[in-house]
């Protein structure tokens, strides 16, 4: 054992170098540009996951005791269709766009070309260890890129699996996965990239964000917020009850980033909530929680430590009104709601990541507002249940998170056509679909000019007549350049 | 300075930036702003940089009317709601992507183009619904005077500020919070802001700069060669003698034409600007001591000095440098590895024009490459083979006027882009939208699992409905 230990080397800034190095010569000689490679890998990365479904299963159980129907919907279909996606419409995104010319640099024809950044870093998550790995990977490499992927080692199994099939199935001389931890990503920080992609935290996305600063590298940030909830009455409870459920527990047993956080309802309203869910958790979950095969566990002990911590504060482990079962040793919680907790404890001011649900009751449903605005920071995602068309409309108007569902949970998440990001703490960039394509590609103007038509008025010996001129044009009027010229102005 | 941001936080929570009516009507008061004031812009201008009107007007005054007047007549298009698609298996569900501010945003301009620079970000700050503070260089004052007095005059004092001051009150700025930091200068400075941006999560656009290259090719007439030696020199001298992001900063030509090149050049600069250094008119002037002396200095290596071919007086009294063409200096000298940014154009002769290709990669990427050439190959190998912010063929500067082309840098001249709609986006937040209705209701999406919901789920993510329909009916093996 210990001489496995040993032969494993250490990754360090100078391997960090080489591997950048390494990349940089293949892009420099122009492997990842061409329609063909990127097609090429985006079929392997296709081929890749249909022959390898049971074994990156097999890797979710192992790191996040993810049920199969989870792993094989939300990672694996997921990134398929992003895969297919971008083979059906690479050779439309690489295509220039033209521009529309003005009279101020007529004659003159232009476009807008795409072309990659060149070396890029995607630093990846543990909860969707496949997914956000790769998904940003399909639009680095539908955008020419070369790529090293650093995933989260929070989730070894899948990590170690990423490594093996990126070797089999892609391009190693231009895709490469590191594994490691902290001084690993560290090494790979120092160095310089022309795109920095991260999923995960706002402390560490503080951290990449500085070290991206230092060689001028622009960033992607895709982190996360407290999701809130509104909901209204005189809705389909049941409806509503089971889409934030599926949101909620059924998405990694509330660790992921679009989860809904917290629920705000009204007073009168939060009892029959209370009771919706306690009959839907028993129909997805069955009497004894602890035991469904349709949960994922708490991913490590350190988590369930934190996530215990805040059942456990004072004033608020009173506030459990369902669930609250912990198994250590399986890092099992169950699906658990409070009602009421202070506004000032710990759960209601940090990200939760896990499955508990406060449930924070106003008196009016408008006052939720309040609560939302109050925190002070944007959630990656919002969400409202209601039928009253002016609740929706304030909602969509006044919120401000990365992306808001009216009347349903993270289903956002699927859409391709919409862009996928946050806003102040929850993040900066977009991606998925043609936006992830843009993300790593830099949009590139070309302006064709003739030698014809030279504007004599451009260049010196400066005269008032001129100025005149130059007046009339930028105004973009006819008639004024003909009285300019004419000499009438 | 914390109260006068406080004020900016106040105001954009109040709601009032938000609504339509006010940003068109800031637009339109900025507008009033420099059409009533070209006189004193003008003024300031002669006094910061020497800038003659028809300079003054062409780049800042003219560039400012011209954006608040596109932005205005395309307001109500930006602010509106775009449709996203969304597959047959959401209905019935409505995508939309929704453009809203950022909140307070911080604008830090530079000195060579202290009105453009400063208004321009402004006015894309202000479309989106944004407050501002606005920071331009002390290095400007009499342009940072004028905004200073005129900009409480027409705009919204609690929402659109200005404020003056050196480095130190830049330092105090970054130490804020801000929904958004515009930077135009250099990437030394902005590596710092975006140091200072990485503690609040603060995006940022940086608007650097670089040694924007020239490739002058043989052209197939004289009178296009006439054409494209009057576009290098108002493209080098034009913009605040040479002291722009976008100037063309050195010059790349074939040996073979190098001789006639610099001849029309000389011709063209001394019918543009005048005969010699005691007669120089239509021209900016360097900014300052500072950089007077950054500029002298390059000419102090004698290896350099011994490759002036044109020029090269200077006048540390009027803070006046000729415009100075110098042929092969040598490559590793500052000159040729800096970012000149003022009136000395160095010419590069290569034995073949297709070297400038690898000649341009070995530098950083620079924010425009300017190339002068027929060949349809050659146009096209540049555009794949380099990377820069932009490519302008055939001319110089222009691609700055036009309102439809984003404007900004990639890899150290910068990130992110503005001008027309890009100056909207820079400073607004798109947020994805989807509305859902409660029916129909997807039974397979919810636990307990089993082998019927992941078949259907798969074929769900395919969008394969034929195949949904088969499932449902039975009929189909998976």
């Amino acid at each position: 054992m210990a001489s496995e230990v040993e032969k494993k080397a250490v990754f360090n800034a100078e391997s960090a170098k080489d591997v950048v190095k390494q990349l940089r010569d293949s892009f420099v000689a122009g492997k990842t540009k061409s329609y063909e490679w990127r097609r090429t890998q985006l079929k392997a990365m296709l081929k890749m996951m249909e022959e390898n479904e049971p074994q990156i299963v097999a890797a979710l159980r192992d790191d996040l005791s993810k049920p199969e129907l989870e792993s094989s919907i939300y990672e694996v279909a997921m990134l398929k269709n992003s895969c297919r996606l971008a083979l059906k419409e690479l050779k439309h995104w690489m295509m220039p766009e033209k521009a529309k010319t003005s009279l101020t640099t007529f004659p003159s024809s232009a476009e807008i070309v795409s072309e990659p950044l060149g070396v890029v870093l995607v630093i990846s998550a543990w909860n969707y260890p496949l997914l956000l790995s790769l998904d940003p990977v399909v639009g680095a490499i539908a955008a020419g890129n070369a790529i090293v992927l650093k995933p989260s080692e929070i989730a070894p199994a899948t990590a170690s699996l990423l490594v093996k099939l990126v070797a089999n199935y892609l391009d190693s001389s231009c895709i490469k996965v590191v594994e490691g931890a902290v001084p690993e990503t560290s090494a790979l920080l120092e160095q310089k990239w022309d795109k920095i992609f991260y999923t995960g935290n706002g402390r560490v996305a503080r951290i990449v964000m500085a070290a991206a600063a230092k060689h001028l590298t622009p960033v992607v940030l895709e982190l996360g917020g407290k999701s809130p909830v509104i909901v209204d009455s005189s809705i389909n409870l049941q409806v509503a009850t089971r889409r934030i459920i599926a949101g909620k527990w059924g998405c990694n047993n509330g660790q992921a980033c679009i989860s809904p956080d917290y629920i705000i309802t009204t007073k009168d309203y939060a009892l029959k909530l209370v009771d919706s869910f306690k009959c839907e958790l028993e129909r997805f979950y069955g009497k004894n929680p602890l035991e469904s095969k349709d949960l994922s566990r708490i991913v490590n002990s350190n988590h369930f430590a934190r996530l215990s911590k805040l059942l456990d504060e004072d004033n608020v482990s009173s506030k459990i009104i369902h669930g609250g079962e912990r198994d250590k040793t399986n890092l099992m919680i169950t699906p658990t709601i409070l009602l009421d907790v202070p506004q000032d404890s710990l759960i209601m001011n940090e990200e939760i990541f896990g499955p508990l649900l406060p449930i924070i009751t106003v008196d009016k449903v408008e006052d939720s507002f309040d609560v939302i605005n109050s925190s002070g920071t944007k959630p990656l995602a919002a969400y409202l249940f209601t039928n009253n068309k002016k609740l929706k409309e304030k909602f969509v108007a006044t919120v401000s998170a990365g992306g808001l569902v009216v009347n349903d949970t993270t289903v956002h998440l699927a859409e391709h056509t919409l862009p996928f990001g946050g806003v102040g703490d929850s993040g900066m960039g977009a991606y998925h679909g043609i936006f992830t394509f843009d993300a790593f590609s830099h949009k590139k103007p070309v302006l064709y000019r003739s030698f014809a038509g030279d504007a004599f008025l451009r260049y010196p010996p400066y005269t008032k007549d001129k100025l005149r001129l130059l007046q009339a044009l930028l105004a973009g009027s006819i008639l004024g350049i003909i009285r300019a010229l004419l000499g009438w102005s | 300075m914390e109260g006068s941001v406080a004020e900016l936080r106040e105001t954009f929570k109040s709601g009032r930036t938000r609504s339509v009516a006010w940003r068109k009507n800031q637009l339109k008061a900025l507008l009033d702003l420099v059409n009533e004031n070209e006189e004193s812009i003008f003024k300031a201008l002669h006094q910061d940089l020497g800038k003659d009107p028809v300079e003054s007007y062409r780049d800042e005054v003219g560039v400012i009317q011209k954006s608040v007047s596109y932005s205005l007549s395309c307001l109500d298009k930006w602010v509106a709601p775009k449709k996203g698609e969304l597959p047959l298996l959401f209905f019935p569900a409505k995508g939309q992507v929704l453009p809203e501010p950022l909140g307070v945003v911080l604008i830090f301009s530079s000195w060579n183009f202290p009105i453009t620079l400063t208004l321009d970000p402004l006015i894309g700050a202000i479309s989106a619904g944004n407050t501002v503070l606005l920071k331009p260089s002390e290095l400007a004052p009499a342009s940072l005077s004028f905004l200073i007095e005129t900009i409480p005059l027409y705009l919204d004092n609690k929402a659109i500020k200005v404020i003056g001051g050196g480095a130190d009150v830049g330092e105090r700025l970054l130490k804020l919070k801000w929904d958004k930091i515009f930077f135009t200068g250099s990437p030394r400075v902005g590596r710092l802001v975006m140091t200072a941006a990485a503690r609040y999560l603060t995006p940022v656009t940086l608007e650097l700069g670089g040694k924007c290259p020239a490739i002058m090719d043989a052209l197939s007439s004289p009178s296009k060669t006439k054409v494209a030696a009057k576009r290098i020199v108002g493209g080098k001298w034009g913009p605040c003698t040479g002291q722009a992001c976008i100037a063309i900063d050195y010059l790349l030509v074939e040996d073979k034409i190098a001789s006639t090149l610099i001849e029309l050049l000389k011709k063209t600069i001394k019918r543009f600007y005048g005969e010699n250094i005691k007669d120089l008119k239509s021209i900016s002037r360097i900014v300052n001591k500072h950089q007077l002396q950054r500029l002298h200095n390059f000419l102090k290596d004698p290896h350099v000095a011994a490759s002036v071919v044109y020029g090269g007086s200077v006048n540390e009294e009027k803070l006046v440098i000729e415009p100075t063409i110098l042929l092969d200096p040598p490559l590793d000298s500052e000159i040729m590895t800096e970012e000149i940014f003022g009136p000395l154009l160095p010419i590069i002769t290569l034995k073949n024009i297709e070297e400038s290709i690898e000649f341009i990669n070995s530098k950083p990427n620079p924010l425009v490459i300017y190339a002068f050439t027929e060949d349809e190959t050659f146009k096209k190998r540049i555009l794949s083979e380099t990377s820069s912010g932009a490519v302008t063929f055939n001319d110089s500067m222009v691609q700055f006027l036009s309102d439809t082309l984003p404007f900004g840098g990639v890899g150290q001249s910068g990130f992110g882009r503005y001008h027309g709609k890009y100056s909207f986006d820079t400073f607004s937040h798109e947020k994805a939208v989807m509305h859902r209705a409660f029916f129909p209701e997807l039974e397979p999406r919810y636990p307990p699992w089993n082998d019927f919901k992941l078949r259907f789920l798969k074929l769900a993510y395919r969008f394969d409905y034929f195949g949904i329909i088969l499932l449902l009916i039975g009929l189909k093996r998976s």
